[in-house]
């Protein structure tokens, strides 16, 4: 990825989280991986000022207590938080899932291939293209602070 | 065949749409391009209910009557444009830029290379991503097509 911050995984399931962990792994990527079993334990590790803030978040769908979608809408309301891309990492080929995820920005929706020699290819492209990508720094205050609409609360 | 949605590229720099253009036609990118100049011609073209929406959009920053934040900032709130992902490309580097387009909800920013080869290679990247996302489709080679 772009800089050295680390990679948020968002993921309830062991297996699947080992799955990316290896991959990185066998692409060489050097950021640190963050995990979160699911979107109230991501909140927790976000919104406490001591963590250093993720380069970019995958974020599975279907997980317990709060699931990836209710963790988009509380995260890209969140003025601090809505500027890290979020990029979907699921087994969900529903395109209404594709849609709703999209309409609360996020930076992708790539349906997981069960191969894990196809997985590793999905994984090298998520972190060239990151890698290509500008990220904005986390810190500075965007100046359309006023006019942002606040797409979260809409619906 | 089904139908691809288009990609609507959105420069008002003749010689960077032609680049852009270019490349997508040598990364084989099956969908079709729409180029509009502005902001203003983008956001005509969106709301246009005949004309299919883009599966993505590529946006310069620095345009005439409607600049690239200004879109963005017309297009997230729209319920009809808001899922539309949009990658910025630019020549801005400037920090601002990349704050305020990320807090529009971009998802990606890149910046132009002036040299081809290298902006090529850059967008081969942005393509294999987009394909992965079932947004863009390339052309499938085939081996001994003619056989």
């Amino acid at each position: 990825m772009r800089d050295s911050k680390p990679i948020m995984l968002v993921e309830d399931d062991t297996v699947d989280a080992m799955t990316v962990k290896r991959a990185l792994k066998d692409l060489k990527v050097t950021n640190p991986l963050v995990r979160a079993g699911n979107g109230e334990e991501a909140l927790t590790y976000l919104r406490d000022d001591n963590n250093v803030k993720p380069c970019v978040i995958l974020l599975d769908l279907n997980m317990p207590k709060m699931n990836g979608i209710e963790f988009l809408k509380v995260a890209k309301a969140d003025e601090k938080l809505r500027r890290i891309p979020a990029i979907v990492l699921t087994t969900s080929k529903d395109d209404q899932d594709r849609i709703q995820t999209f309409q609360f920005n996020v930076a992708g929706f790539i349906v997981k291939p069960v191969d894990y020699i196809k997985f590793v290819e999905a994984m090298k492209i998520i972190n060239l293209y990151w890698t290509l990508s500008e990220l904005p720094n986390s810190e500075q205050e965007s100046t359309n602070a006023n006019v942002q609409t606040d797409t979260a609360c809409r619906r | 065949m089904r139908i691809l949605k288009p990609i609507l590229l959105v420069e008002d720099d003749v010689v960077d749409a032609s680049t852009v253009k270019q490349a997508l036609q040598d990364l084989r990118v099956r969908n079709p391009v729409v180029h509009k100049t502005d902001g203003e011609e983008a956001i005509e073209y969106l709301r246009e209910e005949t004309n299919q929406k883009p599966a993505l959009i590529l946006l310069d920053l620095n345009m005439p009557k409607i600049s690239g934040i200004e879109l963005l900032q017309m297009i997230r709130p729209d319920l009809q444009l808001q899922h539309i992902p949009v990658v910025v490309l630019t020549v801005s580097k400037y920090e601002q830029d990349k704050v305020d387009t990320f807090d529009l909800g971009v998802a990606g920013y890149v910046i132009k290379a002036v040299d081809y080869d290298a902006f090529l290679r850059a967008m081969d990247i942005v393509i294999q991503y987009w394909a992965w996302n079932g947004c863009v489709e390339k052309e499938r080679v085939v081996e001994n097509a003619r056989l």
